[in-house]
């Protein structure tokens, strides 16, 4: 094990009392009122509106576009097509680096997928735009389409994810498997998902000569800003990016989409302000997806209940022009303990919009095929679902052999079976009914996600009227970074929260890091405390070296900073206000920056995940086969939480996904076509209100004092995992039936009586 | 061809000179108002993000067209609140987190408006879950929606009690 | 969405002259006319907005127990009709189980009758389809084919009718009052759709400029309101058309059944009555026996169109669980998820 030691404390520290307060959220006002200005809602003056028409097939060439028709609708401005568009600085289909995706931004006529943009109408009318889109009534070649699993010949792709290998091992499997005194080996298969934010991808955007005035949502403000001026050719500064507000990404407005490079496109065309906003079916293709996956798993253990090997292999789609390939089988490398671990991917690619994170890449398709595989082999072992768990319970990461920086997942499995009432389970399936008669079926997903962080930069400013400032480049897509990041900084400054402005979702400011691998508080928060220790230090070096302060001399035993007051450790009623020190250092303000950026060190030292435990209650009707989750419950530790109130609100989500995948969303693609056939909200279901009775989060205490200053892991993706499976086993212990295939429909549970 | 519409949104008299028959309510308030509370989600009646009040009903404002509604009294997430004193409904939201992107919010509390004012839930949790089922929510907020509506029923029971008293 | 005329006339025989020039078409709350529209699945080129036609938005009753339902009648002011309610319970469950609160509140019982497929192939407008094209072909066959038809399907067609409140109605023998230019005239909702056979472009026996102005419920319909359930299978707990649901009515004496109404939705291009599955519980006792005898009846002719043989076992099912459910008694309040298998209502239903 390398050297490494956990970071200090800075010498000059803030008593916190924001952290760990369950503040409501402080973009509620505005959210609640209407007066949140998302991207869509801009209007500047002189604005025309942009409608992309998309292609129909999934493969070929658009042969013919009806650009008279279009054009002669009144209100038609201009329509933009590979004939007839700005040049761009950049190629479109050019890969530098892997985070780079290529983008479909009328370079030619080729088709590669269904719903891929082919020209984009501009009008002085939304009505006209999107009338004129369709008058363009294109016509095609069209070549048969690769579609689905078995569309196209299979190989080891590169790497998976965010450059994992494709493969990875420890032990040997084989010999585990043959060992074994019981075996399972299952194929588990996981549908193409759509993100579908509640807002659709959305740009409005002006040119000022050659600089860009953008609102846009954006999970990732710095890359899109710095995309976005490569393609054109500008200095970045140039780009001007406000995202206060985003309307949902879970990954989908990571990275600038193509149909919001469209939108600049258009504007660029036109010379007038542009606004282009994703129709909803429109969002099935060009911004992303969870790739479809078939992963089979292969399980063997002893007579005592122990894992002797793990074998995941999946399989999983990419498109045919880029590489993204979902992380699957990964998931396997940190849950079980088992001496003989094997991870592997093969992908195939087909004619669809490349893939892309969405809300726990790999670890949510990953982690249900793995948990109904567990639940399998525990009902092999006829040993109950959660002691099976606990009998192979992971005391150091099994991949690596890395101890955990912390872990305190038998609490999330004690503490959830608890409350759940778990301890009355039958261990046979199909032996509970209610007063009703319906089947009731109890589950168990065991819940992890990575602690990640990136690199973020923040400023911070004490002013001499005794406020702050805390400035970082942020966003806040709904997980309350507005609320919990002016938490941290309020700390970070020894102010209480009403005294410090918040900056944050521009491009103008620091950048702040991606809102992604729910690493974002993490590392816009560190940015935050180390710009808040910064400034601090410096008003504290001006007190301590100024005779006249009654901090003088305190600079060998530090100052503490609270209530927007410096007093002396040793001594704390010697004390002096921020005001005061920079008033009489004739300063208006002080400044300082901090950044964060992941430990090399603590990194190789250590395995860093949050985890949890899911408990769930299903009724499935015994005749009819319909299901619902009328429980849930999540016991999740990680590690530090900033604010309880929204931490509970992101698994509460993260809980809904998994039910979600568990049972209902998926795109139905037609395999002659490769057109999605529901790309809209009435057919791709997602759970309503009436899905979710009961839905509990208990937020496990953990301190974890490796993975960065604050100790905090991440909780916006958790629930994802853990609850998907959970439901699975769930409607197994109700019916009987080991549906594979997923979403779990009722006509599966009905052909299988 | 233009076609004079009169709307009365948010308590304001409007007369509108629509010039094409195509727009729809929402279209009207968002595009030609500057009322842009209301969202569009899906723009086919399949996520009630739009959703606003009309002659007191809530409706999915993206599949009704404006210029059949002459005449009609319309209310919109930007009516709701008296200045900074927040509706019932809105401050439950807050307080029971009924929300995170805020997105699909303004269509929620319109229908949780609309859905108190059906009068037909009781207290019953579930004929709340029900009733704010023409609503998704990506982000899962479903749990601190329903509390909120429940909330804030009560609350409008208790100020009545104390009209009537 | 296409151009068009907007008109709104001022009484209904200035209503239909609008709507007999070909390329009309009745806006109403236009829940699935804009839908549509949007998608560019129809394209009418004058609309003739009826919403504002003074007359057609009551609730008429009849002192026989029947009542006569104005064709703007909104969804949700019918299914919260006190009296409606308790005539025709089954009815107002129905009508309470489709769609969303918003579209019940803004969508009509006339429009309802006329609402258009979901088939995703029929709104797909890249796929061929002979409803929007006559002799395009049906890109449905050999498709994506889990919630196509079971029942009256042809090769042209296999697209199913989304309707719930049709389902109880053409149970309870519906009539349908139609406005033409050639005066006024009944039709029983049963026989008002039509199966799709060669021209599935042709739904109903609507001509040209024909106009819904009600629809009326016997009194003797009302004499099931004791033992009247309609039962809705779905994806989702609440917001989903249906996979397979059904409507039963009974009337029972002494645990003998007189008469019996049953009639499946989501099985075919129209709501889909079974008299012969009715008949053969007249004079039964209630009880499992002879509601699975109906059942078998009721689906003897199905046959898969395509992966959806489950729809068949699944529709024989609820067929037993909706007699069941009906047999036992109608509820006193309505369920809190109305339709649904999920929707117990303490006390009052109890599972056979």
């Amino acid at each position: 094990m390398s050297e490494f030691t956990p970071p200090k404390a800075p010498a000059h520290i803030r008593q916190g009392s924001s952290i760990g307060q369950p503040l409501t959220r402080r973009d509620g006002f505005l959210k609640v009122t209407g007066a949140a200005r998302y991207a869509a809602d801009n209007h500047p003056a002189g604005m025309l509106y942009a409608v992309i028409a998309h292609s129909s097939i999934a493969c070929g060439r658009v042969s013919f576009l009806d650009v008279d028709a279009a054009r002669g609708h009144p209100g038609v401005v201009d329509i933009m097509t590979p004939q007839h568009k700005p040049e761009l600085a950049m190629d479109p289909d050019a890969k530098l680096h892997p985070f780079m995706f290529r983008m479909d931004l009328l370079q030619n006529d080729r088709v590669r997928y269904a719903t891929q943009p082919i020209a984009v109408v501009i009008a002085e009318t939304l009505e006209a735009a999107t009338e004129g889109a369709l008058l363009l009534a294109p016509r095609y070649e069209i070549e048969t389409a690769a579609v689905g699993l078995d569309g196209a010949e299979s190989f080891v792709p590169p790497g998976v994810g965010a450059g994992n290998p494709a493969a990875a091992s420890k032990g040997d499997v084989q010999a585990g498997l043959a060992g074994a005194s019981l075996r399972i080996e299952a194929t588990y298969e996981t549908p193409s998902q759509y993100h579908n934010a509640m807002e659709p991808h959305a740009i409005v955007v002006a040119w000022h000569g050659d600089t860009l005035s953008i609102d846009m949502p954006t999970q990732g403000l710095v890359m899109t800003q710095s995309r976005i001026a490569a393609m054109f050719g500008i200095p970045p500064e140039d780009v001007h990016i406000r995202s206060p507000f985003l309307g949902g990404g879970f990954g989908s407005k990571g990275l600038a989409a193509g149909p919001q490079i469209l939108g600049v496109m258009a504007a660029r065309m036109t010379g007038r302000p542009i606004k282009l906003v994703l129709r909803r079916e429109q969002m099935y293709g060009p911004v992303g997806h969870r790739a479809a996956t078939r992963q089979t798993l292969r399980l063997g253990a002893d007579g005592e209940g122990s894992l002797t090997a793990i074998d995941h292999h999946a399989k999983t789609t990419s498109s045919t022009f880029d590489d993204f390939f979902e992380p699957a089988a990964d998931v396997s490398h940190t849950m079980y303990a088992s001496p003989a671990i094997a991870t592997s991917h093969e992908a195939v690619r087909v004619n669809t919009g490349t893939p892309l994170f969405m809300r726990a890449p790999g670890e949510a398709t990953g982690s249900i095929a793995l948990e109904s595989a567990i639940d399998e082999m525990a009902q092999a072992c006829g040993m109950d679902p959660l002691a099976f768990r606990l009998k192979n319970y992971a005391e150091v990461e099994p991949i690596s052999g890395k101890p955990f920086s912390s872990k305190a997942l038998r609490q999330c499995y004690a503490q959830g079976a608890e409350r759940f009432g778990w301890a009355t389970r039958k261990l046979e399936p199909r032996q509970m009914r209610d007063e009703d008669g319906m089947l009731v079926g109890w589950g168990v997903g065991t819940a992890t996600f990575p602690a990640l962080m990136f690199q973020g930069q923040a400023r911070a400013v004490l002013r001499a009227d005794g406020s702050g400032v805390m400035e970082t480049g942020a966003h806040d897509m709904g997980q309350g970074a507005w609320t919990a990041l002016a938490q941290i900084a309020a700390d970070g400054l020894g102010l209480e929260i009403d005294q410090v402005e918040f900056r944050s979702g521009t491009s103008d400011l620091p950048d702040a890091g991606i809102a992604g691998g729910s690493a974002h508080t993490a590392t816009a928060g560190i940015a935050i405390h180390g710009a808040g220790a910064d400034v601090i230090a410096k008003l504290a070096d001006l007190a301590t070296g100024d005779e006249r302060s009654p901090l003088f001399g305190a600079g060998n035993t530090g100052v503490l900073a609270r209530a927007g007051r410096l007093f002396r450790r040793d001594d704390e009623s010697r004390s002096e206000t921020y005001g005061d020190i920079l008033v009489r250092a004739g300063l208006a303000e002080i400044e300082g920056r901090g950044s964060s950026a992941p430990d090399p060190a603590a990194l190789s030292a250590y395995a860093m995940h949050a985890h949890g435990a899911v408990f769930a209650e299903v009724k499935v009707d015994p005749d009819l086969g319909q299901i619902r989750v009328t429980r849930l419950i999540g016991a999740f530790a990680a590690g530090t939480i900033i604010n309880p109130h929204l931490v509970r609100s992101q698994y509460y989500g993260g809980m809904i996904w998994g039910m979600s995948f568990a049972l209902h969303e998926h795109a139905i693609i037609d395999p002659r076509s490769g057109r999605v056939m529901n790309p809209n909200l009435g057919e791709y279901h997602i759970p309503v209100n009436a899905d979710v009775p009961s839905i509990e989060a208990i937020l496990v205490e953990e301190r974890d004092p490796y993975v960065n200053a604050l100790g905090i892991k991440g909780v916006g993706e958790i629930g994802v995992t853990g609850s998907a499976g959970a439901i699975a086993n769930a409607v197994w212990h109700a019916t009987g039936v080991r549906v594979r295939h997923f979403p779990i429909t009722l006509d599966r549970l009905i052909e299988r009586r | 061809m233009s076609f004079s519409t009169t709307l009365t949104v948010n308590g304001v008299s409007r007369t509108l000179a629509l010039d094409d028959p195509r727009v729809t309510l929402l279209d009207l308030l968002r595009e030609r108002l500057d009322l842009t509370g209301s969202k569009k989600g899906c723009d086919r009646g399949q996520c009630g993000a739009c959703t606003v009040l009309v002659d007191g009903r809530r409706i999915n404002s993206c599949l009704a067209l404006a210029i059949s509604h002459d005449g009609a009294d319309i209310l919109t997430i930007e009516g709701v609140a008296h200045g900074e004193q927040l509706h019932p409904v809105q401050a439950a939201f807050i307080a029971h987190d009924g929300l995170q992107c805020g997105f699909c919010t303004p269509g929620q509390i319109m229908s949780a408006i609309g859905l108190i004012q059906e009068g037909q839930t009781g207290h019953d949790p579930e004929r709340v879950r029900e009733g704010m089922s023409g609503n998704l929510c990506r982000c899962g907020a479903y749990s601190g929606i329903t509390a909120a509506v429940l909330e804030a029923q009560l609350s409008f029971e208790e100020t009545e009690r104390k009209q009537v008293a | 969405m296409n151009r068009f005329d907007y008109i709104r006339p001022a009484t209904v025989s200035e209503a239909v002259a609008a709507a007999s020039v070909p390329g009309s078409a009745y806006l109403a709350a236009g829940t699935n006319l804009i839908d549509l529209m949007k998608g560019g699945v129809v394209r009418p080129e004058r609309l003739v907005d009826v919403s504002h036609l003074p007359g057609l938005d009551g609730i008429e009753h009849f002192p026989d127990g029947g009542l006569r339902i104005g064709a703007l009648v909104r969804n949700a002011d019918l299914a919260h009709d006190a009296d409606f309610a308790a005539r025709f319970p089954a009815v107002a469950e129905a009508l309470l189980s489709g769609a969303s609160p918003q579209l019940r509140n803004a969508a009509t019982v006339g429009g309802n009758l006329l609402q258009r497929t979901r088939c995703a192939y029929f709104y797909d407008v890249a796929s061929a389809c002979n409803k929007r094209t006559p002799g395009a072909g049906c890109d449905a066959r050999g498709g994506q084919t889990r919630l196509q038809a079971v029942l009256g399907w042809s090769e042209a067609c296999i697209a199913t009718h989304p309707s719930d409140f049709c389902v109880p109605l053409v149970a309870l023998d519906a009539i349908v009052e139609i406005e033409g230019r050639s005066g006024r005239r009944d039709v029983p909702l049963e026989s008002f759709y039509r199966l799709p056979g060669d021209t599935p472009e042709r739904e109903s026996v609507l001509e040209a400029g024909e106009l819904i102005l009600a629809v009326r419920l016997p009194g003797t319909a009302a004499a099931f309101a004791g033992h009247a359930r309609y039962l809705k299978v779905r994806d989702r707990t609440s917001y989903a058309f249906a996979i397979v649901s059904a409507a039963a009515a009974l009337q029972i004496e002494s645990g003998r059944i007189l008469q019996a109404r049953l009639a499946l939705g989501g099985v075919a291009l129209k709501p889909w009555r079974t008299r012969a599955a009715e008949d053969s519980m007249a004079g039964e006792i209630t009880g499992p026996d002879t509601f699975r005898r109906a059942a078998d009846i009721a689906l003897a002719d199905a046959q898969p169109s395509g992966d959806n043989a489950f729809k068949i076992e699944l529709a024989r099912r609820i067929v037993v669980r909706a007699l069941s459910q009906a047999a036992v008694g109608t509820p006193k309040r309505m369920p809190a998820l109305p339709a649904s298998p999920f929707a117990a209502v303490s006390g009052a239903i109890t599972y056979v």
